[in-house]
């Protein structure tokens, strides 16, 4: 069976950032596989080296910077990448329709068999594109999976879905099935030197709207960020001043107050 | 246009943030000028239908199906009430199980959501207040047309309260048979410790960096005579059994006194020890929410300063 996977490169914000219209400051910027994503990598890995799945392909949203992103999930064992991008899409927000319009196109292509994906990215924390994007191509879908469990033969996936309160719902998800996956489902393995290397010869191959089919119209968004800002800090905290020697000394006294290693 | 909301339940239970949805979606409602519709799908909907039956609610539709939940029976309900009901708004719980659900309704609604908002307005159209960047920044999003699907974060409305004068009607849908099935439940976090009976809890995060600098805490934690615990990556990266997790996904505690090291304190986290007597948060980043709820802070290097902690004690 062929996996594809879906993969975002996010952008995290320095300890220290500025706020320039409605974005972060690019330089105060750094950018990274997603956490979610990389644990849906390496599932979709460890099913090809099982001998489960023959191919593993991944799908990105993003400009050519990501590349360098996209060669890390090469790396860890992914054989090929399609990497989606228009300059129509720069600067917007898309809205989750948009970005399965896109995935919708790549999948007609692909025809996988499954298809994982973070539960999550972390910049947007949006938490909708897997599950839209499974209603869209007619797949059987589970959000938020922290076990998996591939029997290809019957055609099922047998998966935990990680609820609420330490409390994990068991689900069989009929195949054809978008997955999302949640942190926690397996250790993403680091890159080797050698798949370093190798990745250097996999194929990314970029694609634009029009090689898709879609206009610039269908994937106009529905949301615009108007605001951004920095939430105001409620905190009432008395801040322990000091170095660290002083400041542990206040602590204990606060922690003895409380009855703490008394 | 009137309003839809969606009540959770799990096991026999609605969830708070049931009521939580209702108080939203009366505000939407009030600033539309239309009706509030509640619809409960699946367990005992006439028990809960009486549950439901806040002030501000105008009508609760009960949609009788299994026990357990079931993504494709949500959507089928959801989808023809809101037609049915002309619900230019739905609203549902930003849960794991809204998640699994909520988008595929707005794709097969063809109309945009919207997630895990923390405020909303509407004036001629809707905005939404929510974060971004892991909680680091705010944002209002301003969605076109006047139909969505909004997913509401648990403990940012109040839930509703009171009796209400709403009608109850039971609906027969026609639900597909379905690609996705229950068949069972796991709790985790069973073992020898239970974080939740702690007086003291000392707490570790990413913050920690590396599985060999746990004996750091644990060397606090034996020194105060407290109990370890953790939020969800060092789990995730199997350094602590998830018996020890605290959060959404892990255990609520109110230990009288924890204390939170290298937690950035994230939502989910915060959502499973705010309840705590006594919260004390040591962490580099002076900016991280962690210290919103803290009592005492220090804003240091934890590797400076959690030894001179155990020296105090020792």
């Amino acid at each position: 069976m062929k996996v594809l996977v879906t993969v975002k490169e996010v952008a995290e914000a320095d300890d220290d950032f500025a706020i320039e219209g409605t974005d972060i400051a690019e330089s105060d910027l750094e950018y990274d596989l997603n956490e979610w994503d990389d644990y849906a990598v390496e599932a979709a890995v460890q099913l090809a080296e099982a001998g489960v799945a023959d191919e593993v392909v991944t799908v990105t949203i993003g400009p050519e910077r990501a590349e360098e992103t996209i060669r890390m999930a090469l790396a860890k064992g992914a054989d090929r990448a399609v990497r989606v991008w228009d300059d129509s899409l720069e600067g917007s927000f898309p809205d989750v329709a948009s970005k399965v319009d896109l995935f919708e196109a790549v999948v007609a292509e692909e025809e996988p068999d499954l298809v994982l994906g973070g539960v999550q990215a972390a910049d947007t924390g949006f938490g909708a594109t897997g599950v839209a994007l499974a209603e869209r191509i007619g797949f059987e879908h589970a959000a938020v999976v922290n076990h998996l469990d591939v029997d290809a033969d019957a055609g099922v996936a047998h998966v935990h879905r990680e609820l609420e309160g330490g409390v994990e719902e068991l689900t069989d998800v009929d195949l054809p099935a978008v997955l999302t996956v949640q942190t926690g489902l397996n250790e993403p393995r680091y890159a080797s030197l050698r798949g370093i290397r190798q990745a250097q010869r996999k194929e990314i191959a970029a694609t634009d709207l029009a090689d898709l089919g879609v206009t610039a119209a269908d994937v106009e968004s529905a949301l615009t960020i108007t605001e951004m800002y920095e939430p105001e800090s409620e905190s009432d905290a008395e801040i322990i001043e000091g170095d660290a020697g002083e400041s542990a000394g206040r602590l204990a006294e606060v922690l003895r107050e409380k009855g703490v290693g008394a | 246009m009137s309003v839809l909301v969606v009540a959770e339940h799990r096991r026999g239970d609605l969830r708070d943030v049931s009521y939580e949805a209702i108080t939203a979606g009366r505000e939407l409602a009030d600033a539309r000028g239309g009706d509030l519709h509640v619809a409960v799908i699946g367990g005992d909907v006439d028990g809960f239908a009486e549950d439901l039956n806040r002030e501000g609610v105008d009508g609760i539709h009960a949609v009788a199906d299994g026990e357990e939940f079931d993504h494709n029976a949500y959507q089928a309900a959801v989808s023809t009430l809101a037609e049915r009901l002309d619900a230019g708004s739905v609203v549902v719980p930003n849960s794991v199980n809204g998640l699994d659900y909520a988008p595929a309704l707005a794709e097969a609604l063809g109309v945009p959501i919207v997630t895990d908002a923390v405020g909303i307005e509407y004036d001629d159209g809707l905005t939404v207040t929510r974060e971004m960047y892991g909680s680091k920044v705010e944002t209002t999003v301003d969605v076109a047309g006047d139909r969505f699907v909004l997913t509401v974060r648990g403990g940012e409305w109040p839930p509703a309260e009171g009796v209400g004068d709403a009608t109850v009607e039971s609906v027969e849908v026609d639900i597909p048979e379905s690609g996705a099935r229950v068949t069972g439940f796991e709790e985790v976090g069973g073992g020898d410790v239970d974080i939740a009976d702690a007086d003291v809890l000392v707490s570790v995060g990413r913050g920690i960096e590396e599985e060999e600098n746990l004996e750091l805490v644990e060397g606090l934690a034996d020194a105060l005579g407290a109990t370890l615990s953790a939020s969800r990556p060092i789990v995730d990266n199997g350094w602590l059994p998830k018996n020890r997790q605290v959060g959404q996904s892990g255990k609520v505690v109110t230990p009288d006194v924890y204390i939170a090291i290298g937690i950035s304190g994230a939502v989910q986290h915060v959502a499973g020890m705010k309840g705590s007597d006594t919260i004390i948060a040591i962490n580099t980043d002076p900016n991280a929410p962690i210290f919103d709820i803290a009592d005492y802070g220090i804003v240091g290097d934890l590797f400076d300063v959690v030894p001179e902690l155990i020296d105090e004690f020792a």
